[in-house]
């Protein structure tokens, strides 16, 4: 029992270790891409570290919500990334929340993401508050008809269970997973703010969502926030990667499994990140009025993977 | 009268609540006597419904009592069991605190022009309505009681009347109560013609034919959702909610509405008989609709509390949804599944009172303290109401279902019941299901936009006017009186297992199986159907929450000498930044505005006056007013006006039609 | 019977499905003409790769050459004379403006529902495989239909009208091992002379209307005053 907690804290540690990493390295395949020869993939430690020790400013006119904020979004990532199965299966973490309540924790994060945005009272927060709602609206029902169909499949929204349930399967060819995969893959492009919806590293203020929020962030406060971005990416990579090809992680608490679920996570979010990043140099980020076009999309894919779960795969 | 102590109190409650009306009428123009007598007496009044119900929920079993009133051949039958326990408790938490926040609240109203006497007996008599249509044991005493919490609620909501928009809405509530009523009292009579009785025991032993059944759910289901607000009956609410004086709104948002709740679930669940699967469609498809519509409305709005009125009507069918997931999996004998969308429902129900509550409380602060109820006025209120701003902080977390708060459990529930539809053997509601549970997701995606928008306007940023900039603390009776609601909130979000645990008997009353299995695997534990299909621990979840976020704070105070240094915003190196310059709620909405504009009739237009300042005008109403209302009222209009040739000015005229009538009536009952 | 019961290529075969299906939804609401016809390709192509993987399932030896002609006739040549047509007609960047898409999409979910709950009782409870792979191809003729419905331009009509042939002979190939060689010969050789014939009407209507908006096909009523009183 012990030892579980354990493995559990230094799963949640490895999380938050591993974010900047992927980032790096999804902005080194960027560069390289372009035939740039790009930052070096420890590059964003770095960025953290000195942000974390800089000084701090904040506006007059911000209310104390805007200090406390960075925290509750940080936690709130990171509470939510600890809970996801990452290298070992049976966690006693991941009973604390299954999909549902991730979910909602990633909305929090996000609530208090949009306040701290309106709360200096310039125009930049508000729009990209506002723009942030919009999008996340959209792509929470996409998200979670995607998870149901998992949840549907294996009778059960812990996401344990669901990848349990995955590997005792074997090899299956579904449809709906094919859907649902289809949907997540967008929603989180969506919802960690990458390139058809929003691009991580404009400096053009009118075209974002993600960074105009955070625009009156310095030092620490920014640190905290530009981790938790991180983070959440990581999550979402896992979740693609855990939930659709399980193989390999952890079943049980041995330092050979817990080995082979590192390397095997980290080889499926090395892919994953390639993929992105070669996405995002193919693609153009999209006019804002768009995104709900792409979202659409999202969730049509997310309910018909209900719907072929339905029709397709249960028999009676 | 009645040896149980829960009935008692409950009588003691409605004692009270007359008192505190009677009071009032008899003050007369002191209206000091209402401060400091008969709103603390309401509190009472709510102290004692609160013991009562939370008595009857735990005690179990029912008790039952005759009243010497009514009619000589039709006494008055009263009844409090788990489920009018639940309610009771319901009415009883948001009254009770209204005793704490009501004295400070009407004593602005004391120098207005306005009849304080009107005020108080009318709240006096909402009360012992509401009271008396959760204990009333049969259709006689449960329709006065409701005309009672009807009628008084009117007076209320045209308690500022000299404005005419009030009386207009005013007008709009009583007229649509009225048909409501009429449809519930032939519900009962349906129920009633198959019983052979008015009294409820009679109704619940009769049988009735599938056909009449369906009938009888249809006009309850009528009856009760146009007092509920669900749409497309949902006109008069957001008019006549906002125009009510604050903790009168909370009090109809917060409660008024979950007596529907209750006469419904009383009339499908208790009284009617078998339960049919397409009442559960009916209810998926009209509850989807009003949490849909609900919301987005509710995010088009300025106004504060008509934004809180609209959001009500998605809160209803939130709790909707969740019923008729209940009615559908009890029609297919999954009584374990159906014990858990009733739970949801009914912990949603609580949940809506408690933070509708807080939020009304909240914009009553507000208007109190600024006199201002539109958004794009305000601005900037945490730093200078900061109690209210904390406890609005929570009501916005609570009910855009954010965990750890109490709004996400039931939502949570609600989306583990329509998890369960692969237990069901029809492939179409396997595939119905996901889709209502699609449109709850988007629900509540858009609830916290709009949560956002109303917290990011009203509290954050900078004051928009200079009577907002002037915005001072509120008298403490009014903090405490939200500061208990926001502790339930809190509460109520991190103890799920023990609050299930209160409402389980009014499942296994109603359904026969409770859910036993919620806190099986202990207190720490919700484990709706079993610790495989999925858990959450709330306690644990804040507490790693509050740890991490102590633990950094904690470490930035330690070892950072440099400290946090005040700067100016960030003005792209142009003019520094205004009140005017930040966005507004308006604009804050423009994005759902445009990607919902099918469901809208928008209006806006651009102008530039002669002075050169461009102006925007936006307009936008409900297209449903010219789909559902206007056809019914032109329909009406032309109906009456066929009827006033009838009228014709001649006294035989008339007597001759009384007399036909009476040939007719005469005829039909020999006939029969 | 669960999907974990069946055999790889029937497993195989629900996946292309589903995957037509969802092709179908994309035809119905991509506004670009030549991305469309792009669509009904791959859907085509996806017919063909069900009728070959039901030939290799059935070992029917003739449902060999059925898909090699499916996929001559869906994915290739007829494409490719869309392509020609759109292109002599001057409508390579023609893009349509769809009044209200995303209710059009949930018409077509509803659409699927529906096909489900009709095709449930009229087979068997055992043939769990062929039923629901019949309830996918009923839901692409309608969905087919439905863009027949919906769209205004000529040739995207016929896009749906393609793809509610593709979706019937999906559940033709998949619930009965194929047509006989003859039927399906007719059938091909009937699709390609409607496609020739839809191709002479195109120039036709827009030598006489000047466009390809079936919506001014209505102009050719007889009764002229009609329209002028209203």
């Amino acid at each position: 029992m012990i030892s579980a907690w354990l493995i559990a804290l230094l799963q949640a540690l490895l999380c938050a270790a591993l974010a900047p990493l992927l980032v790096g390295w999804v902005r080194k395949v960027k560069a390289r891409l372009q035939n740039r020869r790009g930052a070096p993939v420890l590059q964003p430690y770095s960025d953290l570290r000195k942000l974390l020790f800089k000084e701090t400013r904040v506006a007059h006119t911000a209310s104390p919500l805007f200090r406390i904020a960075p925290y509750i979004v940080f936690v709130a990532t990171w509470l939510a990334a600890a809970t996801v199965p990452l290298i070992a299966l049976d966690l006693p973490t991941a009973r604390i929340a299954d999909i549902i309540v991730l979910v909602g924790l990633l909305a929090l994060a996000r609530f208090f993401l949009a306040l701290a945005g309106m709360d200096v009272g310039t125009a930049f927060g508000g729009m990209g508050a506002s723009r942030e709602m919009m999008v996340s609206a959209l792509a929470e029902p996409a998200m979670l008809m995607a998870v149901f169909t998992l949840a549907m499949t294996a009778h059960s929204t812990s996401l344990v269970s669901v990848m349990e349930h995955h590997l005792a399967d074997g090899f299956v060819l579904r449809p709906s997973y094919l859907f649902a995969f289809g949907a997540l893959i967008l929603v989180a492009l969506a919802e960690c703010g990458r390139i058809p919806v929003d691009n991580p590293s404009t400096h053009l203020e009118l075209t974002m969502i993600h960074e105009a929020m955070i625009l009156e962030y310095t030092g620490r406060h920014l640190a905290l926030m530009e981790w938790a971005a991180q983070i959440k990416l990581l999550l979402y990579g896992v979740l693609v990667a855990n939930l659709f090809f399980p193989w390999g992680i952890g079943a049980a608490f041995g330092p050979l499994a817990l080995g082979i679920g590192l390397a095997a996570v980290v080889v499926k979010l090395g892919v994953l990140g390639a993929a992105l990043a070669v996405g995002e140099t193919v693609l153009a980020k999209m006019r804002l009025f768009r995104v709900p076009a792409f979202l659409n999309l999202a969730l049509l894919l997310g309910l018909l993977g209900l719907l072929s779960h339905v029709i397709l795969e249960v028999g009676a | 009268m009645s040896a149980s102590p829960a009935l008692s109190l409950a009588f003691l409650a409605v004692v009270l609540g007359l008192g505190s009306s009677a009071i009032s009428l008899l003050a007369g123009r002191q209206p000091r006597v209402l401060r400091l007598l008969a709103m603390p007496l309401v509190g009472l009044c709510g102290l004692a419904a609160l013991g009562a119900g939370v008595l009857a929920l735990t005690q179990g079993g029912s008790v039952s009592a005759t009243l010497p009133l009514g009619l000589p051949w039709m006494p008055w039958h009263v009844r409090l069991d788990a489920l009018s326990g639940l309610f009771l408790m319901v009415i009883g938490l948001v009254t009770s605190v209204l005793g704490l926040y009501g004295p400070a609240y009407v004593r602005s109203f004391e120098y207005g022009r306005d009849s304080l006497v009107a005020l108080g007996g009318f709240t006096g008599l909402f009360l012992v309505g509401m009271l008396l249509v959760v204990l009333a044991d049969d259709a006689f005493l449960f329709m006065v009681a409701w005309e009672l919490m009807s009628l008084s609620s009117y007076f209320l909501v045209a308690f500022q009347h000299e404005n005419a928009a009030n009386r207009r809405a005013a007008f709009l509530y009583l007229l649509m109560a009225h048909i409501g009523g009429l449809t519930i009292l032939l519900g009962f009579g349906v129920l009633a013609a198959f019983g052979g009785g008015f009294d409820f025991d009679a109704m619940r032993a009769a049988t009735l034919s599938p056909g009449w059944a369906s009938v009888a759910f249809a006009l309850a289901f009528v009856g009760f959702g146009m007092k509920a607000g669900l749409v497309p009956m949902h006109a008069w609410l957001p008019e006549a909610h906002p125009v009510a004086p604050s903790h009168i709104s909370a009090l109809m948002s917060g409660v008024m509405l979950k007596v529907a709740v209750y006469g419904f679930i009383r009339v499908v669940l208790d009284l009617n008989g078998e339960v049919q699967w397409f009442w559960g469609v009916v209810l998926l498809a009209v509850g989807s609709v009003s949490a849909l519509m609900g919301v987005l409305f509710a995010l088009m709005q300025t106004d504060l509390k008509r934004l809180l009125a609209y959001s009500s009507v998605e809160n209803l069918g939130i709790i909707f949804i969740a019923l008729g997931l209940a009615l559908l999996f009890q029609a297919t004998e999954h009584s374990m599944l159906a014990a858990l969308a009733l739970v949801a429902a009914l912990y949603h129900v609580i949940n809506h009172a408690l933070f509708k509550g807080l939020l009304f409380l909240g914009a009553g602060a507000i208007l109190h303290s600024t006199h201002e109820r539109d958004l794009e006025q305000m601005g900037g209120l945490l730093r200078r109401m900061p109690w209210t701003g904390y406890f609005f902080l929570i009501g916005c977390l609570s009910i855009s279902a954010l965990p750890p708060f109490n709004g996400f459990v039931s939502e949570w529930l609600t989306f583990q019941a329509a998890l369960q539809a692969w237990q069901l053997e029809s492939g179409v509601l396997r595939s119905l299901i996901p889709i209502a549970s699609a449109v709850l997701a988007l629900t509540g995606a858009l609830v916290a936009a709009t949560f956002v928008k109303v917290y990011g306007v009203a509290f954050l940023g900078q004051a928009r006017s200079r009577h907002v900039r002037r915005a001072r603390v509120v008298p403490f009776g009014m903090r405490a009186g939200q500061g208990v609601l926001a502790l339930l909130c809190v509460l109520l979000g991190v103890l799920p297992t023990q609050v299930i645990h209160l409402i389980d008997p009014v499942a296994t009353e109603l359904l026969g199986t409770g859910m036993p299995q919620a806190g099986a695997s202990g207190w720490l534990w919700l484990t709706p159907i079993s610790a495989e299909t999925a858990s959450y621990s709330a306690p644990l979840s804040i507490l790693a929450l509050a740890l991490i976020a102590g633990l950094a704070i904690w470490w930035f105070k330690r070892r950072t000498v440099r400290g946090v240094r005040r700067c100016d915003p960030w003005d792209c190196g142009f003019a520094a930044p205004t009140p005017r310059m930040q966005y507004t709620a308006t604009a804050f909405a423009q994005p759902v505005r445009r990607v919902f504009g099918l469901l809208f009739e928008i209006e806006e237009d651009r102008t530039t006056g002669e002075d050169g300042v461009q102006r925007y005008r936006l307009r936008l109403t409900d297209r449903l007013w010219g789909l559902v209302y206007a056809p019914v009222a032109r329909g009406v209009e032309s109906a009456s006006r066929r009827v006033v040739r009838l009228q014709s000015g001649n006294v035989r005229v008339y007597l001759g039609w009384t007399l036909a009538t009476l040939l007719v009536l005469l005829w039909i009952i020999s006939g029969a | 019977m669960s999907l974990t019961a069946m055999t790889l290529l029937q497993q195989f075969v629900l996946l292309l499905a589903a995957l037509a299906l969802f092709l179908s939804f994309v035809l119905l609401a991509q506004p670009r003409l030549v991305a469309a016809i792009h669509v009904f390709a791959w859907q085509g192509g996806l017919v063909a790769a069900v009728t070959l993987t039901v030939a290799m399932a059935g070992d029917a030896s003739h449902l060999y050459f059925s898909a090699l002609l499916t996929f001559g006739l869906k994915a290739l040549l007829i494409p490719w004379m869309l392509h020609r047509l759109t292109r002599r007609l001057g409508l390579a960047r023609h893009t349509e403006t769809l009044t209200r898409p995303a209710l059009v999409i949930m018409a077509a979910v509803v659409l699927v529902i529906f096909s489900y709950w009709v095709v449930v009782p009229m087979v068997a409870q055992g043939l769990a495989f062929t039923r629901n792979i019949i309830a996918v191809s009923l839901a692409v003729v309608l969905i087919g239909l439905l863009m027949m419905v919906f769209r205004q331009q000529a040739v995207a009509q016929v896009l749906g009208f393609m793809s509610m042939e593709n979706g019937l002979f999906l559940a033709a190939v998949s619930a009965t091992a194929g047509m006989p060689l003859v039927v399906e010969l007719g059938v091909a050789f009937d699709v390609l002379v409607a496609m020739v014939l839809f191709g002479v009407f195109f120039f036709q209507i827009r030598e006489s209307i000047d466009s390809l908006d079936v919506d001014r096909l209505n102009r050719l009523t007889e009764t002229n005053e009609v329209e002028g009183a209203s």
